[in-house]
């Protein structure tokens, strides 16, 4: 049982992830076919590993309705939103149009769907405004040269802002390629070094606490 | 008379000159040293053609590059143009292969035959190749060479990042042996110190919890990253009896992190605490999992927020949720660009790297910290590099002169 627990999982991890690795390297036909089946195998996983993610979801919500937990209304909400769009799914064999006229499913999508997702998105505007009020105040030496720096950038960044500032332009591109870019590439750098060193571990087995801990 | 007779037939020659003289180096010439092969380190399906400079390129000058399919055309109108182009353009040291796998010399033309165009270049089908030189009117065709592409098992252009790749590994498991044998200096990280922090606060208050492992799925280094963390946090969890909330956008990240949550309660020894539904799936669509996540941030008001792995722009929408709920937010990301809004909204961040330092730090074994001291050895070396190719760029510079010019394009091509 630990073989299929513990050693069969980290053999088959270190031999999919040196052929995947080699893969790169290889320009072969054949390598892009591996990779390929590979990816198909993958959405295949994916679409079974959906089936375990829908389960979690109604049992979640199932569990609040039953016990009365507090907004177990919404989850009422959430399963009769995700019931009824299935129906109207399979109702219309999944298309949101035929000849151009949209179908229930359609309807669905465009007009509760869209809009809900388009309201979430309009909320960044508010909240990027509420933490730059936030962080831009000048409290310490560091926050004032962050005030100055973003108002420059920003003065930069639009056509009314240069008009009146005509120097932010050109300021405002010194401070996003030189100083912005030179701390991204940074962290860049140390970003892709942590990611191929937790490959090597992964592949080699040292790290394998994503298999549920345990050093055994 | 003589005399004049002489001076006025010496001026006519002078003047007739020009016509009497064969072709100058000013006219035209027919493509030199044409050759055609099979483009190195490559899937098949590409053909590279290389032909020596010549003394009239120019700009009103063009060169066209001619094919047929199947080998030599029996009908001279039968090659198809596949492209024209300007005679001082498209050479060797132009191209985008290493000077390790470079076909030629620097300065002679260089054009790849691909797929598009009404062409369609198959693996070992033959494929005549010539190339005409065309000024005004006139076109003076190179005898066509007959090649064929053929796939290749290996990319030698990308042999340098193999061999950096594999410096890297080595050095990453000299630098674990090492910490096996002796302490290795770990500097201190407030945003996991602030961990156990975060956790306590949650236990006094007697608040959940909530954890997210980013958007991405199990291929991201970011999210194998946060799935460790959160088993250091599920252990303190645990132990201290707090509720934890694990929302997820991925169904196979919950199923490993499922796994995760329930080894580090038993690691605890407080397997009867563990809940199976303390990870469950939302949905994968971002926004709607923003919605979902910031609605349990406000029902159930947690006491702490971890924000672990890589984020787009629900980043901002979540932090500022959390942050108006009093809680105390840990982030850590690689998403560059999502930075400044965790920054700027979170008690802590954990600044690219320090998210894959998270583990050697929470979990303080020499393997981890091996590992992190091999990836500070890796910095130190790109470091240098950088610095030397700096100085010698700007040495270059100001010298004037090409000396550093070698140099250069090596650090070019090992990149």
């Amino acid at each position: 049982m630990i073989f299929l627990r513990r050693q069969l999982p980290l053999l088959i991890t270190m031999i999919t992830g040196l052929v995947m690795a080699a893969q790169y390297y290889v320009p072969h036909p054949a390598s892009e076919q591996l990779l390929t089946t590979v990816t198909k195998w993958l959405q295949i996983i994916g679409g079974f590993a959906l089936v375990l993610g829908i389960t979690s979801l109604f049992h979640v919500h199932a569990a609040k309705i039953r016990r009365k937990e507090a907004g177990w209304a919404y989850s009422l909400v959430l399963y009769v939103g995700m019931l009824g769009t299935v129906i109207v799914g399979l109702w219309n064999n999944g298309k949101e149009s035929i000849d151009g006229a949209l179908t229930s499913f359609g309807w669905v999508y465009s007009y509760t769907l869209v809009p809900l997702q388009g309201t979430m998105f309009a909320i960044l505007a508010f909240f990027i405004a509420s933490a730059a009020y936030r962080s831009f105040r000048a409290r310490s030496r560091e926050a004032a040269v962050l005030l100055v720096a973003a108002v420059i950038v920003m003065m930069g960044r639009v056509p009314l802002g240069e008009y009146i500032l005509p120097l932010s332009g050109d300021l405002s591109s010194w401070i996003l390629n030189v100083l912005n870019a030179s701390v991204r590439r940074a962290i860049l750098i140390g970003v892709s070094l942590g990611a191929v060193a937790l490959s090597f571990k992964i592949i080699f087995g040292v790290e394998r606490s994503y298999l549920g801990g345990g050093k055994e | 008379m003589t005399r004049v007779l002489r001076r006025f037939l010496i001026l006519a020659f002078i003047i007739c000159l020009p016509a009497l003289m064969p072709q100058t180096s000013s006219a035209q010439t027919m493509p030199q040293q044409l050759r055609v092969i099979d483009t190195p380190s490559d899937g098949g399906g590409s053909l590279t053609v290389l032909w020596a400079p010549s003394a009239t390129d120019s700009a009103t000058a063009k060169y066209q590059i001619l094919v047929h399919e199947g080998g030599l055309p029996q009908d001279p109108a039968a090659w198809k143009v596949v492209a024209e182009f300007p005679a001082n353009t498209r050479y060797v040291r132009e191209g985008k292969s290493a000077w390790w796998t470079r076909s030629g010399d620097p300065n002679d033309h260089l054009f790849l035959i691909k797929n598009g165009k009404g062409l369609e270049v198959k693996s070992g089908q033959p494929y005549a190749v010539t190339v005409a030189s065309v000024s005004g009117q006139e076109r003076l065709i190179a005898p066509p060479v007959v090649a064929s592409a053929e796939p290749n098992w290996m990319n030698w252009n990308q042999v340098n990042n193999l061999v950096l790749a594999l410096m890297f590994g080595a050095v990453v498991f000299y630098a674990i042996n090492l910490a096996k044998r002796k302490d290795i200096f770990l500097r201190r990280i407030p945003g996991l110190d602030a961990v156990d922090e975060a956790i306590g606060r949650a236990t006094e208050l007697g608040k959940p919890v909530l954890y997210m492992t980013g958007a991405h799925d199990m291929n991201d280094p970011s999210t194998i990253a946060a799935a460790v963390i959160l088993g250091r946090v599920a252990k303190k969890a645990a132990s201290y009896e707090t509720e934890l909330l694990v929302p997820h956008r991925e169904p196979i990240t919950m199923a490993v992190c499922q796994e995760i949550t329930k080894q580090a309660y038993m690691e605890a020894g407080k397997p009867d605490l563990f809940k199976d539904d303390a990870n469950f799936f939302i949905t994968s669509d971002q926004f709607s999992y923003t919605a979902a996540v910031d609605g349990i941030m406000l029902r159930r008001k947690p006491a702490a927020n971890f924000f672990m792995g890589s984020y787009f722009a629900e980043s901002l929408l979540l932090t500022e949720t959390g942050a108006s709920t009093g809680a105390i937010q840990i982030a850590g990301t690689d998403s560059d660009h999502q930075l400044p809004f965790f920054v700027t909204t979170c008690d802590y961040t954990l600044i690219g790297e320090e998210l894959y330092a998270a583990s050697a730090y929470l979990s303080k074994e020499p393997i981890q910290i091996g590992t992190l001291r091999g990836q500070d050895l890796g910095k130190a070396f790109i470091l240098s590099v950088i610095g030397i190719g700096t100085l010698l760029a700007t040495v270059a510079v100001l010298t004037g002169n090409g000396w550093a010019q070698p140099l250069l394009d090596l650090f070019k091509d090992l990149k």
